[in-house]
């Protein structure tokens, strides 16, 4: 097996720009990995044909200004892509080709990214170990009994397997941060509306951001920098100008102030967490930031406001799927409402159904003030503390998550116990703001933990930056032993 | 028709009733593209062929708010005196129908972009007002064909996502006709300002008539029903009538009126029950998440105020100082702004008042009798002008006015060259006149005898010798002046 597909992103473009390796070659090298690696099930469609076909294209005529030059690079199955069945992880879309684009994987094919297929997820991205899938499980590559947390699930594991170079997922309640903890991998979630959610299948429109997930934080900036930006397509999309976010990135933290919520340390939360924490917060300090204790009282409210608010626009977001249009259509029943009714039930796994109803129930006349509107204002609150709290500091910096991956099945028939492990990755949607999770250690099994650094909106550079200092002075190493192979 | 008081009740058996009634007119937003998406609007183009991915419900569609509707709206609003709300929201109503393919409306459900105005009726019992509650904007749905298949459902997409304005009016107002003035009140407004064209045939406005009893005199509102969806006036009116009927006759029984959502059936001539209060469905109301809240700043509102055109209540008096007309006269031109805009090139060429009197008889009726629009008129306002002109001046008779309309309407020709080609001028030279009345009284020496002696009626007898032998042609006036004077010597 090549080392070269081991490599990070950063060094591959190098090697391309460098004409040390072709665009083919380098497909050639993931394709072949690719199809030595279907035990994890990170890929729902594979796109090789067409990867091959547009890396000889590239290689004919090679533009090597581009951010992305002829990277061959496997996206979440969230993201509509023409001529590509693009199926949300569900049997309602398991045969739809979209006939557009989302805007966000346009702007990787223009930075010269080729499409090497699409990665597997939870059922319309509801889920945080990726078992939601009518696709079946992802496997984390740290051990073959593990889930690779969800619902980029896909994503992390086939970034985390080398297969591919970076990949791209959807972040609604942490769904890029908590894989990319649970893969010793790199995942950010920009502020809301820093990447177009055009194109992408909705679940919760206003939490939902697309972001980078990555093996450094270098590799994460490029990314970010060839996804994000302004389209007039999507009505919730900040209108400012591109940064160069890799061209920034700077491992200077000197002065910088990081706060420490209290509010992030949980009962029950595994000692190792909090040794991780408190190791993160050295690092910084030994960076010269400096370490201020902060409060963020809402916090406890962020996880039941989120399954509030989410479901409620996803039971809206998902009437689109009924049977008339596209997708999946029962063959049963005698008139509209039957084959509505079937077509729902036999088209939605039980997470999709049970947050429809959830939603549902508390949009209904009666349960509305008492549900929706107060939660619509507990986020309020939340999103004060965050902003109360950033006159103070530069950053805050909490674990990722809770706990390590978890094994395949532990945790399925307990959606309550499944939930909590959004516990430090809600608060963010909730508030808009940009987060990324960084590899930080492992516990004691050898599977790896994150921590997350918050930023203040649109300090994606700035968080990249304290990531960046503390990636190259945490000596973080992943131990994934292709065991698969 | 020209009732002085207003008499619409309805006689129970026991009690004498007053009928309350509510519209929600749905007028469709004349703009290029849809509210949300860029597809076209056009009406009666192939099935399916204006439709966007957007207006379709595609997977990652989102909608971006087109400004021209939101002008169109605001537009509407100062047209309709109401207050225009800076802040408005976009909510989603959610429902499943075929021909609803989000699965939800954009509609605007607790802040519309338009609050209360209010609307001025004529009646002829005198001027009513009518207050409008407000005004939101939202997404037309598809439609569903039921009748192409015996086995299934077609579903139309191309009046999914059209724009459309919900003017919501007060509980003001009491009969039919009202609701007639209403409408065409509405309408003329809209035309006017260029927001909506009104036309029921191709479904641009409808309406959700709610009607409800209470015996006069009583202060509460009993309980409503709403018949959805009504598309023509002259139905609007039937379904109030039977509707009103109903619940009298329910009244009278001593049982009591359910609120429900019925239809007018337009082939029985009566409304039957859609869906009861406990069927109603639950829309789950939220802000759509997908669009922020609609900012309007007020400079927009001032400058398109600036370009609000004259509107029909202003033009009215106006008409009546300027041009002298009365206030039916002017209501009747003001109704169409084609209309008012025709009236005043003519009056301004001719005689105001006697255009008036013309465009409302003969020009109308010709227009009707060719099903033709103003703006179609086979006679121009110029043309129309001369022939006014033309018999104020006495050129030719009202009579022979009528011959030279005629002859206009055919070839589009000017008056003055029908007249003279047709040698149509009016005998008005007293010399002439003089030398044709002598002949007539000379060969009619017996009848001057008789006339002399008393026998008076023989002045028309005279008269018609006169035209006959003038070809019609002889000044009535002058005739009847000359021949007075001739037959008292």
């Amino acid at each position: 097996m090549s080392e070269i597909v081991k490599k990070n992103l950063s060094e591959i473009i190098d090697l391309i720009k460098k004409k040390e390796i072709k665009s083919e070659e380098l497909a050639n090298l993931y394709i072949d990995k690719v199809n030595k690696s279907k035990k994890l099930n990170s890929y729902i469609t594979t796109c090789f044909e067409h990867a091959i076909q547009k890396s000889k294209e590239f290689d004919k005529k090679p533009n090597l200004n581009s951010l992305l030059p002829g990277v061959p690079l496997a996206v979440k199955d969230l993201f509509c892509t023409n001529g590509f069945k693009t199926t949300a992880g569900s049997k309602m879309l398991e045969n739809f080709i979209p006939q557009y684009e989302s805007t966000v994987t346009e702007n990787l094919w223009k930075e010269g990214a080729i499409l090497l297929g699409k990665l597997n997820c939870d059922e319309y991205a509801m889920g945080s170990s990726n078992e939601t899938s009518y696709f079946g499980s992802v496997v984390n590559p740290i051990a073959k009994d593990t889930v690779p947390g969800g619902s980029s699930g896909g994503s992390a594991s086939a970034l985390a397997a080398d297969l591919t170079p970076a990949t791209i997922g959807t972040d609604t309640g942490g769904s890029i941060r908590q894989p990319a903890s649970f893969t010793g991998t790199v995942g950010l979630k920009p502020t809301y509306g820093l990447c177009s959610r055009w194109g992408i299948v909705a679940f919760a429109s206003s939490l939902d951001q697309a972001g980078p997930m990555t093996k450094s934080v270098k590799d994460c900036s490029i990314m970010l920098e060839a996804m994000a930006g302004f389209d007039k397509k999507d009505s919730t999309s900040i209108e400012k100008k591109k940064e160069n976010y890799s061209k920034n990135l700077k491992t200077d933290i000197k002065g910088l102030k990081i706060g420490i919520p209290k509010e992030y340390r949980v009962d029950n939360m595994p000692k190792e967490i909090d040794e991780l924490w408190n190791k993160g917060k050295s690092i910084l300090k030994d960076l010269g930031a400096d370490i201020i204790d902060i409060s963020l009282p809402h916090t406890k409210y962020a996880l039941p406001t989120y399954y509030i608010v989410a479901p409620a626009e996803a039971s809206s977001n998902l009437a689109r799927y009924d049977g008339v249009k596209y997708g999946y259509r029962s063959s049963k029943g005698n008139d509209l409402i039957e084959m509505y009714e079937n077509t729902r039930s036999e088209g939605f796994g039980d997470e999709v159904k049970r947050r429809i109803l959830i939603g549902t129930y508390v949009l209904s006349s009666g349960y509305y003030d008492a549900y929706y509107l107060k939660a619509q204002k507990v986020r309020q609150l939340i999103k004060k503390d965050f902003d109360e709290n950033f006159g103070k500091v530069d950053a805050i910096l909490t674990p990722s998550t809770p706990s390590s991956a978890f094994k395949i099945g532990e945790k399925t028939n307990d959606p309550i116990s499944m939930y909590l492990n959004d516990i430090f990755t809600v608060p963010v949607n909730l508030a808009g703001l940009p987060a990324i999770s960084v590899p930080a250690g492992l516990d004691k099994k050898g599977y790896p933990l994150g921590l997350q650094l918050i930023g203040k909106t649109l300090d994606e550079q700035n968080i990249l930056n304290v990531a960046y200092a503390f990636e190259k002075n945490c000596n973080f190493k992943n131990e994934i032993k292709n065991w698969w192979l | 028709m020209s009732k002085d008081k207003f008499d619409y009740f309805i006689k129970g058996e026991k009690n004498n009733y007053e009928v309350i009634i509510g519209l929600e007119v749905h007028a469709q937003v004349s703009s290029n593209s849809k509210l949300f998406s860029g597809s076209a609007t056009k009406f009666g183009a192939e099935p399916n062929s204006q439709v966007s991915l957007i207006d379709s419900a595609f997977p990652g569609m989102l909608p971006v708010i087109n400004k021209e509707c939101i002008n169109q709206a605001i537009r509407t609003g100062l047209g309709l005196n109401a207050k225009i709300n800076n802040n408005s929201v976009f909510d989603r109503k959610n429902y499943f129908y075929a021909d609803l393919p989000q699965g939800y409306q954009i509609s605007q459900y607790k802040n519309p972009i338009v609050g209360e105005g209010k609307v001025l009726l004529d009646m002829p019992y005198g001027s009513k007002e009518i207050g409008i509650e407000r005004l939101h904007l939202e997404q037309d749905a598809g439609k569903s064909i039921h009748d192409m298949d015996p086995s299934s459902t077609y579903v139309d997409l191309n009046r999914s996502g059209i724009a459309l304005m919900e003017i919501v009016s007060k509980p003001d107002l009491r009969s039919p006709e009202e609701v007639n003035a209403y409408i065409k009140k509405l309408r003329t407004i809209m035309r006017y300002l260029g927001t909506c064209d009104g036309n029921m045939q191709e479904g641009s406005l409808r309406a959700d008539v709610n009607v409800s009893v209470r015996q006069v005199g009583d202060k509460n509102f009993g309980t409503r029903c709403e018949i959805k969806n009504v598309n023509s006036i002259k139905f609007m009116q039937m379904a109030i009538e039977y509707e009103a009927k109903r619940q009298v006759e329910l009244l009278d029984e001593g049982k009591k009126i359910e609120q429900e959502t019925r239809l007018f059936d337009t082939k029985k001539n009566e409304t039957r029950s859609m869906r009861s209060k406990e069927d109603a469905h639950d829309y789950r109301y939220f802000p759509d998440p997908d669009l922020l809240p609609l900012k309007i700043e007020q400079k927009l509102i001032d400058d398109l105020k600036k370009t609000l055109p004259e509107l029909p209540d202003n033009k009215k008096e106006r008409f009546m100082s300027d041009y002298g007309l009365n206030s039916y006269e002017a209501n009747v031109l003001v109704s169409e702004k084609e209309i008012s805009n025709y009236y005043e090139e003519v009056a301004k060429l001719s005689d105001k008042k006697l255009a008036a009197t013309w465009m409302m008889g003969d020009l109308f009726a010709m227009l009707n009798d060719k099903g033709l629009n103003i703006s179609k008129s086979p006679i121009s306002a110029k043309n129309f002008a001369e022939l006014i002109q033309s018999i104020k001046s006495g050129e030719i008779s009202g009579r022979i006015a009528k011959e030279v309309f005629e002859l206009m309407v055919e070839s589009g020709d000017n008056p003055k060259k029908i007249i003279e080609s047709k040698g149509m001028k009016q005998q008005s030279d007293p010399k002439e006149l003089e030398k044709i009345i002598n002949e007539i009284l000379t060969k009619n020496k017996d009848k001057v005898d008789q006339y002399k002696s008393g026998k008076e009626k023989l002045f028309g007898f005279f008269v018609g010798q006169v035209m006959k032998q003038s070809g019609g042609k002889a000044n009535p006036q002058l005739t009847n002046d000359i021949l007075k004077k001739l037959l008292k010597g």
